[in-house]
């Protein structure tokens, strides 16, 4: 799904990283490590097509409408609801039957009675599992992930837990976290930033 | 026709957003009038109705700066155009989704600016308004594009008049120029293909605006 052979990224003079070689099957699992700072959101926007590498090679083989990004932002309109929003993205993304899988996904992460409510409204976490909800809308085959355990409760975080478990196996994880332990079990390929 | 459907679907999400937060309109109506009545009162009695001219170009000018700033607002906050710039959708739909959200906002501005000025100046003939609409299409289809790279710049404020003002001085030519000359329909073809050739580039452009 991903090959990358001696990927740079530099802004100016600063070096962001470098050197980073990458093999990761249609069906891997990489966990990206690293202190604040190291350029683990940089590695992950650059794997998504969203930044370019400065120098190096990198394929990545789903198309940009296969990718499932969840940054440190939610990326989701304040002003519109979470079915509003969803709505949109599943219009952009071409999700078929659309109705359904926004139910279906607003109701597995807990978020179906407050689907009418603004986005503004919501704390931090229901934003999260909102971000979650978006990012699995379009059922991608690539899912690069930027520390998805951030802001969710325990509930929240068990429920991700059972999620990637489910769709582990099947497509493609890139994801960033300051936890490997929590996704060792599904871990197949680890990437430590310097 | 998906492409219609997916800038019927961005231009509809931004005029919802505006109806609900209301932060760009109500601004835009209230300087474009407060801009009048200033200048009713600082322009001599005895002024030639050209100068009149001259200071509806100018309020139009910074109501659409006032707009434009506001216009990638939204995107920014939460990183939403990432999520845009992901989809599998042409990335020109966003930004003519964007111009034509804007557009509607302006054209919503000189609704109550064109009266307003032929109350405290002159009066505006068919070619006048057509002149306005014209420069209008013109500004929006140049400022979403200027207003999206000045966007991601932390000197977005200062960054966008100096970007948008010296692309609309044709426009302010034009449209000047369809209301005060006798031969104003030339000024009007002016003013069209300004906004075709620069509707053209805006579109080809885009996508390389909104990448790293």
């Amino acid at each position: 799904m991903i090959r990358a052979r001696a990927l740079e990224k530099r802004y100016g003079r600063k070096r962001v990283f470098a050197g980073i070689d990458l093999d990761l099957p249609a069906d891997g699992f990489l966990v990206v490590t690293g202190a604040n700072g190291s350029g683990k959101t940089t590695l992950l926007r650059v794997l998504t097509g969203l930044a370019s590498a400065t120098r190096g090679e990198l394929r990545v083989e789903a198309d940009r409408g296969r990718i499932g990004h969840l940054a440190h932002e939610p990326l989701v309109y304040r002003e519109l609801s979470a079915l509003e929003n969803l709505d949109l993205f599943g219009r952009l993304y071409r999700v078929p039957e659309r109705r359904e899988r926004i139910g279906m996904l607003l109701e597995r992460f807990g978020l179906w009675e407050a689907r009418n409510e603004r986005v503004a409204a919501y704390s931090r976490g229901m934003l999260q599992r909102l971000a979650l909800c978006r990012t699995l809308l379009h059922d991608p085959d690539l899912l690069v992930l930027d520390e998805p355990f951030s802001a969710l409760d325990e509930e929240g975080a068990a429920l991700l837990d059972r999620e990637l478990a489910e769709l582990a196996g099947n497509r493609a994880f890139v994801v960033s976290t300051h936890d490997p332990a929590r996704l060792a079990p599904l871990s197949t390929a680890r990437l430590a930033l310097t | 026709m998906t492409y219609l459907t997916d800038v019927s679907a961005l231009a509809r999400k931004d005029l919802k957003i505006e109806l609900r937060a209301r932060d760009t309109l109500p601004a835009m109506l209230l300087f474009v009038l407060s801009t009048l009545v200033v200048f009713h009162f600082a322009l001599p009695a005895e002024s030639a109705s050209d100068a009149a001219y001259g200071l509806l170009w100018v309020a139009i000018v910074f109501t659409a700066l006032l707009g434009l700033s506001r216009a990638w607002v939204p995107e920014h906050e939460h990183g939403v155009l990432d999520g845009l710039i992901l989809a599998p959708c042409d990335r020109s739909a966003i930004w003519l989704g964007k111009t034509l959200a804007t557009l509607a906002f302006l054209l919503a501005a000189q609704v109550v600016a064109l009266p307003a000025f032929a109350l405290f100046f002159a009066s505006l003939d068919v070619t006048a308004v057509a002149g306005v609409v014209l420069a209008d299409v013109g500004i929006c289809v140049v400022g979403s594009l200027l207003a999206a790279m000045a966007a991601a710049s932390r000197a977005r404020e200062l960054l966008l008049p100096l970007l948008v003002l010296p692309l609309s001085i044709p426009l302010i030519v034009g449209g000047v120029g369809a209301a005060i000359s006798p031969d104003g329909e030339r000024y009007l073809l002016f003013l069209a293909l300004y906004d075709a050739v620069f509707a053209v580039l805006s579109w080809a452009s885009f996508e390389y605006v909104v990448t790293e």
